[in-house]
């Protein structure tokens, strides 16, 4: 039945923005790490959606990977640092705080809408079974 | 043959309810997927679908089964025919052109839609109960 989808269809999207808000918590928190386990900088991640059908004409997300950001690492000018290098920079983790803030605020909105969507389909739901 | 007594008692509410709950369902899709990159809105052409539903098929062609051995196949039951990509609005730079504020509307009015045509038909069973019954109850 097509309104019990719809409690798949928002669950699936309350998951994948879960997802993509703990990747932003990880980001947030190592964006000062300037090694990581590999030896080297940190890297902002970032998680890709992608549709996944819950039930024909029920179009549900999931996340189909974590990317590593490829943009530039943040060069500060650190000589007394043991990590410097030869002419003194040290490398920075390639987080941007704004941008972090930025998804943050975008993943909770998305993930208050989808409750609201699985509110609205339980009342539905609810009101079908008492006809 | 001849519809039933009940058949015509509920008949376009049942199609609308079915219709409804299709497009609720698409809608949640798109605010499910209002962060997925390349995905387009989609939605179902209310008037076509109930159109088709009523029997005056305009768009979805019935199978015809000349011998009972034939597939009957998803005709009827299927609102595919009736779902189509949103055109217009502003497309992001990822390729999503879902308008969360505008599909939240559209599920809400939709929603409610669902809601009326329950209540007509909770008014028509009732109707019934009291012709089977003879009384007010």
């Amino acid at each position: 039945m097509s309104i019990a989808n719809i409690l798949g269809v928002s669950a699936s999207a309350m998951t994948a923005q879960t997802q993509r808000l703990s990747v932003v918590a990880s980001n947030l928190a190592n964006a000062n790490s300037l090694t990581s386990s590999n030896g080297k900088p940190y890297r902002a991640h970032e998680v890709v959606f992608r549709t996944a059908p819950v039930a024909p004409q029920a179009q549900g997300v999931r996340v189909a990977g974590v990317v590593k950001s490829q943009a530039p690492m943040r060069r500060v000018y650190q000589p007394g640092n043991p990590l410097a290098g030869p002419k003194g920079y040290v490398k920075y983790p390639n987080v941007h705080v704004v941008d972090e803030m930025i998804n943050m605020i975008s993943a909770s909105r998305s993930y208050k809408a989808d409750a609201n969507v699985a509110n609205a389909a339980k009342a539905l739901y609810l009101k079908t079974l008492t006809l | 043959m001849a519809p039933s007594l009940f058949d015509s008692a509920f008949s376009p509410l049942s199609q609308a309810l079915r219709v409804r709950a299709e497009r609720q369902q698409v809608l949640a899709g798109n605010i499910a997927n209002a962060d997925t990159p390349g995905y387009r809105a989609r939605d179902v052409d209310f008037g076509a679908a109930m159109a088709a539903e009523m029997g005056g098929s305009s768009g979805a062609l019935p199978l015809r089964r000349t011998s009972p051995r034939h597939l009957a196949g998803a005709s009827g039951d299927n609102l595919a025919p009736f779902i189509g990509y949103r055109t217009g609005g502003t497309m992001g730079i990822d390729g999503n052109n879902v308008d969360l504020a505008r599909e939240d509307t559209r599920f809400t009015s939709n929603a409610l839609a669902y809601r009326a045509d329950l209540s007509f038909l909770h008014g028509r069973i009732q109707g019934l109960k009291m012709a089977i019954t003879g009384s007010g109850g």
